[in-house]
């Protein structure tokens, strides 16, 4: 660390601009050339002019309400469920031996297969979105939960024990508030996860939402506004994930 | 020990016990058969997608693909790592850059792919090879900051040549995490990969529970499905046991 501190602030600087520069010139330079096929590469006024009008329309906001509210359901409902099985892991052995396994094998399988079973069971609207959704974020929040129910300081335990608090008491007062570094790092994963999981759900069947939108200018050739929509949404999730973890360090 | 196994066939008891009892509601007319097939019927369908859908080659297929993703990250990944470590401007200016990269959501720029590589394998290559990207730099460059300083003050007093350094020293020492990267970026591409092939509807295993989606063929789906995660749970496990085996003192 201390050799990265000794380069200078403004040399790092002047390096990250011209790389920036170099790639956005380069862009330019090919959109002007027509190398590759017309439109692929749209000039970067045209992205700009597709990213104004499409932050200016209204109808964006509906279709990112959509998605909002997709994202928010799936992130409350996988997130509960994710909270309570990765307690209930970390804190019993037993159950840990017994179905901890299955979490993890179902952890790393690429979710969106279950996109068909999931338009079965919740129909083609927001239902099987939320789903997906909640599929996806359940595993990193109930894989967090556990491990930060284990690492919670065995005296914790025993002062709420000698209290006699409830198991609610317990809840409350000891496992989340000792849980809370974990818990926040399973939220930041969970929210990852499950804007992937509806957006690619949106993207795959829908008539609402980002993801619809971004696969309707695919379909239409509208490149500059895909890419000003892809842009949107990389900022939004890069932001809400920076959000999250200064969330985590500041409160430590 | 004796509790160990215990809570293991109790996991696997409650498994069955649950496929048993959906079993018995979708008999029972519970659960609509047309939206849940009989458990029975997706192992009887096993077979049926061994021998007519060829389970086994578009697991090939995929397996092409993720291998091929593989190599490039080792190629493009591991040398942008060490260079970001030789060159301390560019990591000052870049891990934060490569760090925010593995936290976006690489896989919905799937659309831009398609634009530029079109409907085809190169595409899904591609989009496997984004999504391990940033661990693989991230894991090399991690191994070869944490090369121990005796370590380096031994070839130091060796006077080797900075390439000897490198090689003798350097690469070694960082091996271990390099695998760990590399683990996590096999994994990151197989999801990427076969979810890819589910959205475009191409290439391997992903295209297949598509396919048998859009005939709404039921029980073949979930049976294709079964398959992915078996797939997954083998290639998670597998990957697991070689970077114990490679660890030094694991």
């Amino acid at each position: 660390m201390a050799a990265a501190e000794r380069v200078s602030a403004g040399r790092v600087f002047t390096l990250r601009a011209a790389v920036v520069a170099f790639v956005l010139a380069t862009w330019e330079a090919v959109s002007l050339s027509g190398l590759l096929f017309r439109d692929v590469v749209p000039s970067l006024g045209a992205i700009a002019r597709a990213l104004v009008r499409t932050l200016g329309s209204a109808e964006f906001y509906g279709h990112l309400a959509v998605t909002a509210g997709e994202v928010g359901a799936a992130l409350v409902i996988g997130g509960a469920a994710g909270l309570v099985a990765g307690i209930a892991l970390g804190s019993s052995r037993f159950l840990s031996r017994a179905y901890e396994p299955y979490v993890y094998y179902l952890g790393p399988t690429p979710k969106i297969i279950f996109f068909p079973v999931m338009i079965m069971w919740f129909g083609v609207a927001s239902g099987s979105k939320i789903a997906m959704g909640a599929i996806s974020c359940f595993f990193p929040i109930a894989i967090s939960a556990a491990a930060g129910v284990r690492a919670i300081d065995d005296v914790l335990i025993r002062v709420g024990r000698s209290f006699r608090a409830s198991p609610w008491q317990m809840a409350t007062r000891i496992y989340l508030p000792a849980m809370r570094a974990a818990l926040v790092n399973g939220l930041r994963l969970g929210l990852g996860v499950a804007i992937i999981g509806t957006l690619l759900a949106e993207t795959k069947l829908s008539n609402r939402g980002v993801g619809y939108l971004i696969i309707q200018s695919y379909a239409t050739f509208d490149m500059p506004r895909m890419y000003a929509l892809i842009i949107v949404l990389f900022v939004l999730s890069i932001g809400a994930n920076a959000l999250l973890g200064r969330l985590a360090e500041s409160r430590r | 020990m004796r509790s160990d196994v215990q809570a293991r066939v109790a996991g696997a008891a409650t498994l069955v016990g649950a496929l048993c009892l959906v079993e018995a509601l979708i008999r029972a007319g519970a659960i609509n058969r047309f939206v849940v097939p009989l458990p029975s019927q997706i192992l009887a369908a096993i077979p049926r997608i061994v021998d007519e859908e060829h389970v086994l080659a578009r697991f090939g297929q995929t397996s092409l693909e993720v291998l091929w993703a593989s190599v490039l990250l080792v190629v493009v990944g591991i040398p942008l790592g060490v260079l970001l470590h030789r060159l301390r401007i560019a990591r000052a200016a870049f891990e934060t850059w490569v760090g925010a990269l593995a936290a976006a959501p690489l896989v919905l720029m799937y659309p831009l792919f398609l634009v530029l590589f079109g409907r085809s394998t190169t595409t899904i290559v591609m989009i496997g090879f984004a999504a391990g990207l940033a661990p693989v730099i991230l894991k090399t460059l991690e191994g070869l900051v944490s090369t121990r300083e005796v370590l380096l003050d031994v070839g130091r007093s060796f006077r080797l040549t900075p390439r000897q350094q490198f090689t003798k020293i350097l690469l070694p020492a960082a091996l271990p995490a390099v695998f760990v990267g590399m683990r996590l970026a096999l994994i990151f591409a197989m999801i990427n990969i076969v979810g890819v092939e589910f959205l475009i509807n191409f290439g391997g295993l992903g295209q297949l529970v598509n396919e048998l989606a859009e005939r709404y063929d039921l029980p073949g789906m979930y049976a294709a499905i079964l398959f992915v995660v078996a797939v997954s749970v083998v290639f998670y496990d597998l990957t697991a046991r070689l970077e114990r085996w490679l660890r030094p003192n694991g």
